[in-house]
């Protein structure tokens, strides 16, 4: 069982384990780590298929090493606008939940947009 | 030559190895928060130094080894402040009880 | 079975028990922190294969700043944390048998990869001497697969773009984030004052080395971005006003640099990007030094927010 095998079945678990979280989770915090687990499990995927390309005295593909690369900078990027949503929504009701019908605090700024 | 310093980087890494098994221990075990980081300093020091002290022969270079050490100053500087900022922001929290040179008092 | 297959087992399996942990913990705190340890833990896997400048991005980037970002939101939205209902049996079942079928058909795509594997590690090997740099992946960042990393570096411009428009109408132009306030005598601020310029040195040492060793841009400006936000979270400095002009020069400063150098190409060249043989290595430095400079404060100030302070 070489590296790239076991790491490869790894991989696929946790992009299983990621879309359970996503899916399952009521909460939008919860489902923002479900989703970053789901995308470094395509990443670490990433990763098992540039070990197995390993040729001309490197170790790795080089180049889907560069595409986890950009993956993972862009994944944080929208992570961070995620929260900052996140954020915004606990700020102006009060709850950080998806629910349509959960009560909002009683004077909130609705006019201060 | 080559033998011995396998072996010192064996012995060192495994005591190192011990080190942080016991802070794990220490961490699962003991009742609240500042006995804990009192545990986990010791794997941070302790076994993190052991541990770079075995891989200093197999550094290759004098700069390498400098570097290997550097790390391991750097862990001890994050460590031991974080820990201090948990101590306090656990203290702060622990509310009613209040702690003295003889202990918790009730 | 060698020892290394062992070891990169249990590796494996510890992997496996934080993402299992971050997936089913009852507390939005403690899973955040099992999903820091699964990402730190996830660099040592990318070294296995490896990926040492991933592994680098992957500890810096999702392990580091994500995981202060997301712990500051878990504490942020603690006193939320009403106990949603969780969701009904049946569609929890639905969901583990489509992650099951979806994990199952990834693992079987594995286990049928083709050996040898078809790759472009000869092409990038043949081309290297084009750019003169040692490292295959900034060759391939910077040379070979550019105008992916000058998206990139505009969907981080983007992101941030989002993130500003979500302040209030009054709080426009202001300063995002809170006023930290620590004790100037404390712990914190005595960190805060010492680490930056050993930071700030390695930051500069892992974009120089990123040439020819695992490193680079990406790497060099996160480490630049988490002094920054040390200083700040200790309250040594302020956050600038996203009004300033100059702070508005800085983002922009990356992917300017990256455009004129590759108009320049189109103009005095074969191609968009592409750079001449004798200059390339001098351009892709200045290049990645101004890459360098955005990225840190981009990464910076997604990590402070949107604007919750008007400018005075």
């Amino acid at each position: 069982m070489s590296a790239a095998t076991i790491f490869g079945l790894c991989a696929a678990v946790i992009v299983g384990l990621g879309l359970y979280g996503l899916i399952v989770n009521p909460q939008p915090l919860r489902k923002i780590v479900a989703f970053n687990l789901l995308g470094s499990g395509v990443f670490l995927l990433f990763g098992v298929v540039a070990r197995k390309g390993a040729a001309a005295g490197f170790g790795g593909d080089p180049v889907p090493q560069a595409m986890v690369i950009t993956g993972v900078v862009v994944a944080f990027s929208a992570t961070a606008l995620a929260v900052g949503l996140l954020l915004r929504l606990f700020a102006a009701g009060g709850l950080a939940t998806l629910e349509p019908d959960a009560p909002t605090r009683a004077g909130t700024e609705h006019a201060d947009s | 030559m080559k033998f011995m310093l396998d072996i010192v980087t064996v012995t060192a890494i495994s005591a190192g190895a011990f080190f942080f098994l016991a802070g794990t221990v220490g961490l699962l075990r003991f009742p609240d928060t500042l006995t804990r980081l009192h545990a986990l300093t010791k794997a941070d020091n302790l076994g993190l130094g052991l541990v770079v002290l075995g891989l200093l022969p197999h550094a290759g270079s004098l700069r390498g080894g400098f570097k290997l050490v550097c790390v391991w100053l750097l862990a001890l500087l994050a460590g031991a402040t974080v820990s201090q900022l948990i101590a306090r922001s656990a203290l702060a929290s622990e509310g009613s009880g209040s702690f003295t040179v003889d202990g918790p008092q009730p | 079975m060698t020892i290394a297959s062992a070891l990169e087992m249990a590796l494996a399996a510890v992997v496996l028990g934080m993402a299992i942990w971050t997936v089913v913990a009852r507390d939005s705190f403690a899973a955040v922190v099992g999903f820091v340890a699964y990402g730190l833990l996830l660099a040592l896997v990318w070294v296995r294969l490896d990926a040492v400048d991933v592994a680098l991005v992957e500890a810096a980037i999702s392990g580091g700043l994500g995981g202060v970002l997301l712990l500051g939101a878990a504490a942020r939205t603690a006193a939320a944390e009403s106990r949603p209902p969780a969701e009904h049996p049946a569609v929890r079942a639905a969901a583990a048998l489509l992650a099951a079928a979806v994990a199952a058909a990834l693992a079987a795509a594995v286990l049928l990869l083709p050996d040898p594997a078809p790759t472009l590690a000869p092409a990038a090997a043949a081309n290297a001497a084009s750019t003169g740099l040692g490292n295959p992946v900034t060759n391939v960042l910077m040379a070979f697969r550019a105008m992916d990393t000058l998206l990139e570096k505009v969907v981080l411009l983007l992101a941030l773009v989002g993130l500003w428009s979500l302040a209030r109408d009054r709080f426009w132009g202001g300063h995002p984030g809170p006023r930290h306030r620590a004790d100037p005598h404390g712990t914190l601020a005595f960190l805060a004052r010492l680490l930056p310029p050993i930071g700030v040195v390695v930051g500069v040492y892992v974009l120089w080395a990123g040439a020819n060793h695992p490193g680079g841009a990406f790497q060099g400006g996160t480490i630049l971005a988490a002094m920054w936000l040390l200083a700040l979270m200790a309250g040594l400095t302020d956050t600038p006003a996203i009004s300033s002009r100059r702070l508005r020069l800085v983002l922009v400063a990356g992917p300017s640099v990256f455009l004129a150098v590759g108009l320049g190409g189109l103009c005095f060249g074969a191609a968009f990007l592409a750079y001449p043989a004798a200059y390339a290595k001098p351009l892709i430095v200045g290049i990645e030094i101004a890459m360098t400079l955005t990225i840190a404060a981009t990464l910076g100030l997604l990590l402070v927010g949107a604007p919750e302070r008007s400018a005075e």
